[in-house]
């Protein structure tokens, strides 16, 4: 049964697999202050699988082990960019997590494991690998988010993730059972034809609204949003940039490989168009006006990821290739304007100084004009003002949810980015127009492969915003077949 | 060169940008880089005039180059008349603004300004070159964010009020007109304004554009009801962001009207005509009497903005009456070249009086006019300047002033003489407000120890004062050259007009 095809097939993840092991085994052994050690070859693995994935990269989709598993384009992309953050985090957060006796090899570690749940979750080919990739990746994040056990804010944050996301993951599964009980496969790809000859309609409707909520909750769509403020808030700010940009990836990831078994031609298509039409709606709503009255800037770009969960839901309310093509855009869009957001929150942070409320920004543009300009870009481009990278990514919403003949969802999106505006501003003006708290430092850490790197995250927001073709072309090939 | 003129004019400006930042705000140097800048584009800006051939195809100096193939958008420049115009006056003002700013900010970031000038200048010719219905977008946006900084940062007190109604304000507008777009981008199957322009639709579909674009428009120029960021914008923002928002921001509004409603969306635009003439002619009556009343020059002469732009709207929706009703394609001719001439007219002046009050507040710092009192004892040179262009404001033939809406008035009486007199009116109050701004301030004996203190206007300031005069009085008494320079693609407009698209 396996073969040695399958093998290939699987080449990156069983080297990343074997990888971590490795760094695991290898970090008992080694004492603290070789902890760089650890890092760079942590950094070292992520490229390296990074690598196999592009390399190993077949012309057309295969699968392996009878269907469990597909690398098709979509795949690729996706794991691509949720290696391209977690190799981001990595490289962000060092200092961070060195100011605070954080740095322990298991940081490295569980978010390793992390990203291998989600390249499992992205390439999935049937529920069950779905469910197996969504639980590596989720339990993860719980032990990373209770990281920091002597805060009581990072532990109560914790214990809501994880009871909430045990509760949705218990729906997702329910809802699968349902699914198999009406088709009788769990294979993604012959799903769709099953589940137009589904013997109880009724049952498989249930089973698709309870997956919905599961996909809901990883989204963080309102009204299933509930934990991820508090997240945003409690937890490690290395942590919420993992969770900002590659757990973001994989939950577009397992939405669409869920939702295009009942996509184009398939049954109960409106059904779920409409239940995402309402999530998009909700969460536009909700995340928009409540971040406006947040302090805490990381619980007000908590807001914002659930308003731009929003936006790429109605990416995928259109339901064709290009509107698939849209929400992967804009999710990468995301993962990188997030990076960059959380990075500069990274940087001005120090020992004793999280540097997490807005007001901490204040006067930033006279003690580090440099940091300001590149949170400039990450708000700016947040806020989809052009000519910035996250306006392109809107406009491509946008048009899906027009061409999709749902123009009252683009004006519902048009009137929420005119609220979310006003929100990211407020972060502008606060480091621009505002003067600095006397007595407070305010420079950026020293570490020099964080400046670099966080400089070029963040000018890439200004230069995609010209060659956002060739991305756009990848997209739109990942979804053409 | 000719070839890539214009994106040279684009991005000279945003990449001068960078060594001035570079440069740092310890030594002066940064304001020299920008200055050369801005003076090497404003020549570069010169060669519009020999290089675009009045008689020539509609859209000259063309560049266009794949940008988003799968979605067809094009990087697509081009211009007419109409854009050189423009083009001309942004460079200008972008010189003058950075003389006019030079020792003011000497000591709070002066790279940063100048870095934002620059780059508000590339993006502001942008917009008036861009063909592409998306580049446009995205330059007309974009432009908003340097603005917001100046504002927000080299401001007066009420800066980050201002600054945010400002932002959220245009922003409001312009986002509708991005759902629009999408829509007509839709239906022509392509983002090149020009084949939007052709694309047939029918009444309602266009009536929907047209208040999506309405909406975005008429706040950047801007119109009542929607015109109450304004006024609070100009009086926050430092004299250059004033000049540049009145002399050349606020003409991109129009501008958008000429390239987008008229032409793509002549049907609605001719059945809702009656509406923009009527918010036309509110603010010229009503905003009159709300600027007579100000105590702040600087509200005041928003208020006068807001009156002078009524005339651009005028001029371009009277035409519909013209032409679609009396088929006077003459009268809508002169109606447009009047509208545009009253754009020029309005940037030259409205930046010189912003100027003329930047001078006073560098003085005392003060923008009340019980503050002031017989500057011409003292100040000579400038009550010189003040009272020239304060005769432009009104429109005192002879200058500038005078030609636009003259014209607007003229035609408007081949439409309806009633139109006519109503427009008319504003002379009246135009003289009122302003007269009465020039007696309490200029006229008179010296109201107090501070106003006898002021020292009279510098050979910088009397630099950029004396430029803005020589072109108000120049346009004014030969405007035959911008006339001309605009004519044919006035002409070609007109026809536009005339055609149903349904």
């Amino acid at each position: 049964m396996l073969s040695w095809n399958d093998i290939l097939v699987l080449l990156p993840e069983i080297y990343l697999v074997a990888a971590v092991c490795v760094l695991l085994l290898m970090d008992a052994f080694i004492k603290p202050d070789q902890r760089n050690a650890t890092h760079w070859l942590a950094i070292i693995v992520t490229v390296v699988t990074g690598w196999l994935v592009v390399s190993g990269q077949p012309a057309v989709p295969v699968t392996a082990f009878d269907g469990m598993f597909v690398r098709d384009r979509a795949a690729e992309i996706l794991q691509l960019f949720a290696l391209l953050s977690v190799f981001l985090v990595f490289v962000y957060s060092r200092p961070y997590l060195k100011d605070r006796n954080l740095w322990h090899g298991e940081f490295y570690v569980l978010t390793l494991f992390a990203v291998l749940g989600v390249m499992f979750l992205v390439s999935a080919g049937s529920l069950v690998t779905v469910y197996l990739g969504l639980e590596l990746l989720t339990l993860s994040s719980y032990a990373l988010v209770a990281f920091n056990r002597d805060s009581r804010v990072s532990s109560e944050a914790a214990i809501k993730y994880f009871v909430l996301g045990a509760l949705a993951s218990g729906s997702l599964l329910y809802g699968m059972s349902m699914v198999y009980g009406a088709t009788g496969t769990l294979d993604l790809a012959q799903l769709h034809a099953a589940a137009l000859h589904a013997d109880m309609p009724n049952l498989l409707r249930f089973g698709l609204i309870f997956m919905i909520v599961g996909i809901a909750f990883k989204l963080g769509a309102a009204p299933f949003h509930m934990w991820l403020p508090d997240v945003y808030e409690g937890a490690p700010t290395a942590t919420v940039t993992f969770i900002a940009s590659a757990s973001k990836l994989a939950a577009f990831g397992m939405a669409y490989r869920l939702l295009s078994a009942f996509g184009p031609g398939g049954p109960i298509l409106h059904q779920w168009q409409l239940m995402f039409a309402v999530l998009a709606v909700l969460s536009l709503v909700i995340g928009n006006l409540v971040a406006i009255v947040q302090t805490n800037l990381k619980r007000m770009l908590a807001y914002s990821t659930i308003a731009h969960m929003g936006y790429l839901l109605l990416g995928l309310v259109n339901a064709t290739p290009a509107g698939y093509a849209a929400a992967l855009f804009y999710a990468i869009s995301y993962a990188l304007m997030s990076t960059v957001a959380f990075g500069v929150i990274l940087a001005m942070a120090r020992a004793g100084f999280e540097c997490d409320n807005i007001d901490d920004f204040k006067g930033l543009n006279q003690r580090s004009p440099w940091m300001a300009f590149l949170m400039m870009l990450a708000m700016v481009s947040l806020a989809g003002v052009p000519p910035l990278f996250g306006f392109f990514a809107k406009y491509l919403i946008l048009k899906a949810a027009i061409d999709a003949g749902m123009m009252w969802l683009a004006i519902v999106a048009a009137i929420a980015a005119i609220v979310g505006l006003y929100y990211y501003l407020r972060v502008v003006k606060v480091m621009y127009f505002d003067a600095p708290v006397e007595g407070q430092e305010l420079k950026p850490q020293p570490d020099l492969p964080l400046r670099w790197v966080l400089s070029i995250n963040a000018l890439a927001l200004l230069v995609l915003s010209v060659y956002w073709g060739p991305l756009l072309g990848w997209c739109q090939m990942a979804f053409a077949g | 060169m000719s070839n890539h003129l214009l994106s040279l004019l684009i991005w000279l400006p945003m990449a001068g940008a960078v060594p001035v930042l570079i440069a740092g705000s310890r030594s002066s140097l940064s304001r020299w880089i920008g200055l050369l800048v801005a003076i090497v584009t404003f020549v570069a800006s010169l060669f519009l005039l020999t290089g675009y051939d009045t008689n020539g195809p509609v859209m000259q100096l063309v560049e266009v180059h794949p940008w988003i193939e799968s979605l067809h958008i094009n990087y697509a420049l081009g211009v007419d008349g109409i854009s050189v115009a423009l083009i001309l006056l942004t460079t200008f003002v972008g010189v003058l603004v950075l003389i006019g700013a030079w020792d003011v900010i000497k000591d709070d970031k002066p790279h940063q300004y100048v870095a934002a000038m620059l780059v508000l200048e590339g993006l502001l010719i942008g917009v008036f070159c861009a063909t592409d219905a998306l580049l446009f977008y995205v330059f007309f946006e974009a432009m908003l964010i340097p603005m917001f900084i100046l504002i927000g940062i080299w401001g007066g007190p009420r800066r980050v009020y201002a600054t945010l109604k400002f932002f959220i304000y245009t922003f409001l507008g312009s986002i509708f007109m991005l759902v629009g777009l999408i829509y007509l981008y839709q239906q022509a199957g392509s983002f090149d304004m020009a084949t939007m322009a052709a694309t047939p639709l029918t009444m309602s579909q266009q009536s929907w554009l047209f208040f999506a674009f309405l909406i975005a428009f008429a706040i950047k120029i801007p119109m009542v009801p929607v015109h109450t960021w304004l006024p609070d914008a100009h009086v926050e923002a430092p004299t250059g962001g004033s000049v540049v928002l009145a002399a050349v921001m606020l003409k991109v509004g129009g501008y958008g009207f000429l390239r987008f409603s008229l032409p793509m969306l002549p049907d609605a635009s001719a059945h809702y005509a009656w509406l923009v003439i009527v918010l036309s002619l509110i603010p010229i009556i009503y905003i009159g009497y709300v600027a007579l009343v100000q105590e702040d020059m600087k509200k005041l002469v928003a208020y006068s903005s807001i009156a002078h732009m009524g005339f651009v709207t005028l001029g371009l929706f009277i035409v519909f009456i013209l032409v679609r009703e009396l088929g006077n394609y003459d009268a809508a001719k002169l109606a447009l070249q009047g509208s545009m001439v009253q754009m020029m007219s309005h940037g030259f002046v409205s930046g010189a009086m912003f100027s003329c009050i930047g001078v006073m507040y560098d003085r005392l710092h003060t923008r009340q006019i019980k503050d002031y009192g017989g500057l011409v004892n003292v100040m000579p040179w400038f009550a010189l300047f003040m009272v020239f262009f304060a005769m432009a404001n009104i429109g005192l033939p002879g200058t500038s002033g005078f030609v636009g809406e003259f014209m607007v008035i003229l035609a408007s009486f081949s439409a309806n003489p009633w139109i006519a007199l109503v427009a008319a009116f504003t002379l009246v109050i135009g003289a009122g407000y302003t007269l009465w701004l020039v007696k309490r301030v200029v006229w008179g004996d010296v109201t107090s120890d501070k106003v006898a203190a002021m020292k009279d206007i510098n050979g910088r300031e009397a630099f950029v004062l004396g430029a803005f005069a020589v072109v108000v009085l120049g346009i004014g008494i030969w405007p035959e050259p911008l006339v001309h320079l605009m004519g044919g693609s006035i002409n070609h407009l007109v026809h536009q007009l005339a055609i149903s698209k349904i």
